[in-house]
């Protein structure tokens, strides 16, 4: 059949010889069959081969007089020839008169055959089947070759043979394609075909596209090749930020800063949005604007400036439930996409905990980093690669070399006491300051210095305690791993205890804001009610409402927290760059330039260029982050802000890497810690939702700012709405579900889930294990079974398959004319059992489960693929059942 | 795209890309590189597939390749004729099989070329020490080497041959937690 299919394809190459070919094809086919298949279908094949040659001997002879035309369309022949057929024969059982005339007014040109061969199909009563078959096996090829195409790129051959063999299978696939719609549906078919491939070509150009759109690519690969891949990690989990930080703006922005700029009312309208008098002369001095204070702080940036209108503008737009809902989705969505990029992090590396394993392995083979494309890295490569190898060789020569373990614990223990001590230090340190802080806001007249005094302390905190906790663990001996990790945990817990203790600093001044609300709340009313009351008793005209500006207001906490993240968030940008550019830049001008009047080598000794420090930078990217997340909700001009301390950032930091730092001297690897990062990550973003959280829920918001001013808690906008804009149902749906006798059996029902979902995947892994060690036993039965038995063959087994694959073509030769196959083709055939490029068949054929194990895709070499290349898969194992059966 | 487009004819760029793991914007840029190499030798016009290759010393002073320990064994894995000098196809080949794209099993087949010295399908004692003294510069004395060989050869070969297989290999670096991240060229 597929010897057939083969011999279809090349008929446009080798006119003359077709028919005969057609002949033994077709003869040989229902052989094949015969044999793998059972006897009961034999007669009827058989009984089909005269008929089919026959047919097709007429159709030579049409070709033969159509010769002179039919050379100029020899590619769509066989196709039509085909169809055709199939047509014919499936006519025959119908009305064959009218279809006739369908078919020829089809296929016009070719009415000189048209007759003759329908009248043979009919006279061959079993020609529908086999069509029939044809068919499905046409189909079949057409979509191996599909898949061959679309697999293409990832089969270990050689280019050249990669095109030849897509040439192949495209032009096979063109020529067959149109032949498979049944019936009527062939329009359809062919139509759809043509949309699929136009759908695969859209496909490519969008991906092209696509990965053109990909920022700063060009960028990250200059410096993976400098610096290898751990610091490249760096700038691509920067880049993730920026993409992560821009849907985040898109939502604040799209959501609620522009319907509440655009359809909100104006600035000056209502006091909330005016700045007051006692500010006002001072409002738009740069100092006062650099604390986003004066008109900054009563803008859309903040909380405050958003007003409790239930709806604004034409479009009854509910700005209240928006911003409430953009609050929570900002955190649904940082939520999701951390955790997907976890998950797909971690799919990436499959059995971890087999990595024990192969330490040397491992080591030898996927310790060299392709990336590196600077001599610099690559020797500092090199010897961190001796390095790990003495170690490893080290560790095992003497595993338990604890010379005074005594010593080592003291030191530990110390250092981490001292470790301990700075925390605390700098978290109580950071408290004094806030609360120094609150002193300073009551009075007037303070210092820059004094206004500023928190965040400069907490960039500066962040600035040499790093440093420190790496000088302190040095103490502790431990392995430069495991340093790294300890070093990341420390400064973790000195960012985080900061960043809490700023945190709760911070809650004791809203408490106390909260606290003199009320006073202010009744001076409010007070001196609105003493305004009207004063209009002089002319109740007819009433008194114009008070100037926005002149109307005593309260403290608006969540303005005053949004305003302290804000200043956080600068801060610490301002301190980013200025250390970058004094530590890294002038310190590789001074080392630069001033190396040749120097009395030691400044490039070798003391100050030498600054190292990229990754691990430093990523922390401070994760907890800059946290703060976005935690200020965004009463900021929302805070993710702006970041948004564009992150594109600064990327071109500072790629600039300052590339111009003034050196390749690690340690080079590590980025892979492992990417979900390190991504845990951190996550992390934050947990802990910054519970102080969000805390104050969403259980604080009353600010009676004169902000959207949800007037309710007793921010939550309470989510009633209203479903109070009012919901059916009744809907409303009393949600009572329902809110209620705690609902929401604890849920959650029971979810930790119970947790728990069976983690105990199956507990059994999964372990049935896993258990599997691969049972796999590992059976193949090394296997090997051993096979290396005796494959020894004694292995001198005979070459000639074996060449043997086997030449009978298989005498097989066909015999009922072929001696021409059908070109010599050129015997070779190919068997160069192809020789392997390409490799001279040992004997180790092919004595492990033929060898090609299997290479995966999706087999190598080029199987042992039954004694065929030419060209044939069709079906071809290609029919043909390799003959050539196996010796082994047999 | 215009005047990009007569480098090559557009069915070619097509092939190029369902053979490789290139979009069309990168086999060109792949393409200006190659021709980079060697500008004399290597055609403008490549519709009409001229036999050019670009001679190993050329092909090795990449700066993607130029410090690679296993610079040579790359250029003659993917060579045509295994002796380094290659075409503008197996240039493509060898940039597609190193690209982030390639799958695990791909790259794990031709890293096993590429540490096979010998070309005897099997990674045998010699190669690994070929391996080792190419990844340390010889800084490893002969008993440590051997020593890293035997324990390499005990740890990876499940078969107790003496060597490595392609199934050994593949059943090893399967596991390798780094193997994608570092057998990879960007370009």
């Amino acid at each position: 059949m597929s010897r057939q299919l083969k011999s279809l394809e090349e008929e446009g190459d080798k006119l003359a010889r077709r028919p005969s070919r057609k002949q033994t094809s077709t003869a040989e086919c229902p052989q094949d069959k015969h044999q793998a298949q059972s006897s009961q279908k034999e007669p009827t094949k058989c009984s089909s081969r005269p008929g089919s040659s026959r047919k097709r001997q007429m159709g030579h002879g049409s070709h033969h007089k159509g010769l002179q035309e039919q050379k100029t369309c020899k590619v769509e022949r066989p196709s039509q020839r085909l169809k055709k057929d199939r047509r014919t024969s499936l006519k025959e059982q119908r009305t064959p008169p009218k279809k006739e005339k369908v078919v020829l007014r089809k296929e016009t040109g070719k009415q000189a055959r048209k007759p003759r061969s329908t009248s043979l199909a009919s006279s061959v009563s079993t020609g529908e089947s086999l069509s029939e078959e044809e068919l499905a096996q046409i189909l079949e090829q057409v979509e191996e070759k599909k898949k061959l195409i679309t697999t293409m790129r990832s089969k270990p051959w050689p280019m050249a043979e990669k095109l030849r063999e897509l040439r192949e299978a495209q032009a096979f696939v063109e020529k067959y394609e149109g032949a498979l719609g049944k019936g009527k549906g062939k329009h359809l078919y062919a139509y759809r075909m043509l949309m699929a491939k136009k759908w695969i070509k859209f496909k490519r150009d969008f991906d092209n596209f696509k990965t053109q759109c990909i920022p700063w690519e060009m960028k990250i690969k200059d410096i993976e090749s400098h610096f290898g891949s751990s610091v490249a990690s760096y700038f691509i989990f920067l880049r993730w930020m920026y993409g992560v930080n821009l849907v985040l703006f898109g939502l604040i922005f799209g959501l609620v800063i522009i319907p509440e700029v655009l359809m909100g009312m104006p600035y000056g309208s209502i006091p909330r949005k005016t700045v007051p008098r006692a500010e006002e002369e001072k409002a738009m001095d740069f100092s006062v604007l650099w604390d986003f204070e004066g008109y900054i702080k009563y803008s859309a940036l903040f909380y405050g400036y958003y007003n409790n209108q239930r709806t604004i503008g034409w479009l009854r737009y509910r700005l209240p439930m928006a911003y409430f809902m953009v609050g929570v989705s900002v955190f649904g969505y940082s939520l999701m996409i951390v955790i997907r990029s976890m998950a797909s992090n971690s799919q990436g590396s499959t059995g971890e905990g087999e990595s024990d394993n192969f330490t040397f392995s491992f080591k030898m083979f996927t310790s060299w980093d392709y990336l590196i494309g600077n001599s610099e890295t690559a020797d500092n490569k090199y010897v961190s690669i001796t390095t790990s190898f003495k170690e490893s060789i080290v560790d095992e020569q003497e595993s338990n070399k604890e010379e005074n373990i005594h010593l080592t614990r003291f030191l530990r223990v110390l250092a981490n006491f001292l470790i301990l001590c700075c925390l605390c230090g700098s978290g109580y340190l950071i408290y004094f300051v806030v609360k120094r802080s609150q002193e300073f806001s009551k009075m007037q007249n303070v210092s820059w210095y004094e206004r500023n005094e928190v965040e400069i302390v907490m960039s500066l905190l962040g600035m040499f305690c790093p440093p420190l906790f790496e000088t302190i663990a040095a103490l502790e001996n431990y392995h430069p791993r495991t340093g790294l990790k300890w070093q990341l945990g420390r400064i973790f817990a000195l960012f985080l205890g900061n960043l809490y203790t700023f945190l709760l600093a911070l809650m004791d001044d809203v408490h106390l804001k909260l606290s003199n609300e009320e006073k202010i709340k009744n001076i409010t009313h007070w001196t609105l009610f003493n305004y009207y009351n004063s209009s002089g008793g002319n109740e007819s005209v009433p008194r114009p409402p008070p100037h926005p500006a002149d109307v005593p207001r309260g403290s608006c906490w969540e303005t005053a927290v949004g305003i302290e993240f804000m200043r956080l968030t600068v801060s610490d940008m301002l301190v980013t760059y200025l250390t970058i550019l004094v530590g890294d830049f002038l310190r590789a001008c001074f080392v630069r330039f001033m190396n040749h009047c120097w009395c030691w080598d400044l490039e070798a000794g003391f100050p030498s260029y600054a190292e990229f420090d990754i691990s430093g930078n990523v922390l401070g990217l994760i907890f800059n982050q946290g703060m976005i997340w935690m200020g965004s909700f009463y900021a929302p001009g805070l993710v702006g802000i970041n948004v564009l301390r992150l594109l600064t950032s990327m071109y500072f930091q790629c600039w300052a890497v590339m111009s003034s730092n050196v390749p690690h001297e340690r080079v590590f690897k980025a892979s492992r810690s990417n979900n390190f990062y991504m845990g951190l990550l996550l992390l934050v973003l947990f802990l910054s939702l519970l102080p969000v959280a805390y104050t969403v829920m259980s604080l009353p918001p600010s009676f004169d700012c902000g959207p949800f001013s007037g309710k007793n808690r921010m939550y309470d906008v989510l009633h209203e709405t479903i109070e009012n804009d919901f059916p009744k149902f809907l409303g009393k749906i949600f009572a329902f579900l809110a209620n705690p006798g609902l929401i604890i059996p849920a959650i029971l029902l979810m930790f119970l889930a947790i728990y069976y979902l983690n105990s199956v995947s507990k059994s999964l892994s372990r049935a896993n294990a258990q599997l691969r060690k049972k796999i590992q036993a059976l193949r090394e039965v296997e090997k051993n079974h096979k290396s005796i038995k494959g020894r004694a063959i292995i001198t005979n087994s070459e000639d074996t398959v060449k043997n086997s694959s030449k009978n298989a073509t005498q097989l066909q030769l015999t009922k072929e004319e001696p021409t059908s196959y070109s010599p050129g083709q015997i070779q190919t055939l068997d160069k192809k059992v020789q392997g390409p490029g490799s001279s040992s068949t004997n180790g092919r054929t004595s492990q033929p489960t060898n090609p299997h194990l290479v995966g999706s895709q087999p190598p080029r070499v199987t042992p039954d693929s004694g065929q030419p290349q060209s044939q069709t898969y079906s071809g290609r194992s029919a043909s390799g059942k003959s050539i196996k059966r010796p082994h047999n | 795209m215009g005047n990009k487009q007569t480098v090559f004819t557009h069915e070619q760029l097509e092939e190029y890309q369902d053979c490789t793991f290139f979009t069309r914007k990168e086999i060109m840029r792949l393409f200006y590189r190659y021709q980079d190499l060697a500008p004399q030798l290597v055609p403008l016009d490549y519709t009409t597939c001229p036999e050019v290759k670009v001679p190993y010393e050329l092909i090795s002073s990449m700066p993607e390749l130029k410090d690679n320990p296993f610079r040579q064994r790359i250029a003659q894995v993917f060579s045509q004729d295994g002796d380094g000098h290659m075409t503008l196809e197996n240039f493509l080949d060898m940039f597609s099989v190193m690209s982030e794209m390639a799958p695990r099993d791909l790259k794990a087949y031709y890293a096993f070329k590429i540490y096979d010295f010998n070309n005897d399908d099997y990674i045998c004692a010699w190669d690994l020490e070929q391996t080792v003294t190419r990844l340390t510069r010889g800084e490893l004395s002969a008993e440590e080497v051997t020593l890293v060989c035997e324990k390499v050869l005990d740890e990876a070969d499940s078969d107790h041959d003496g060597r490595l297989s392609l199934e050994d290999f593949q059943n090893m670096i399967l596991r390798a937690p780094d193997f994608l991240s570092t057998f990879h060229i960007r370009i």
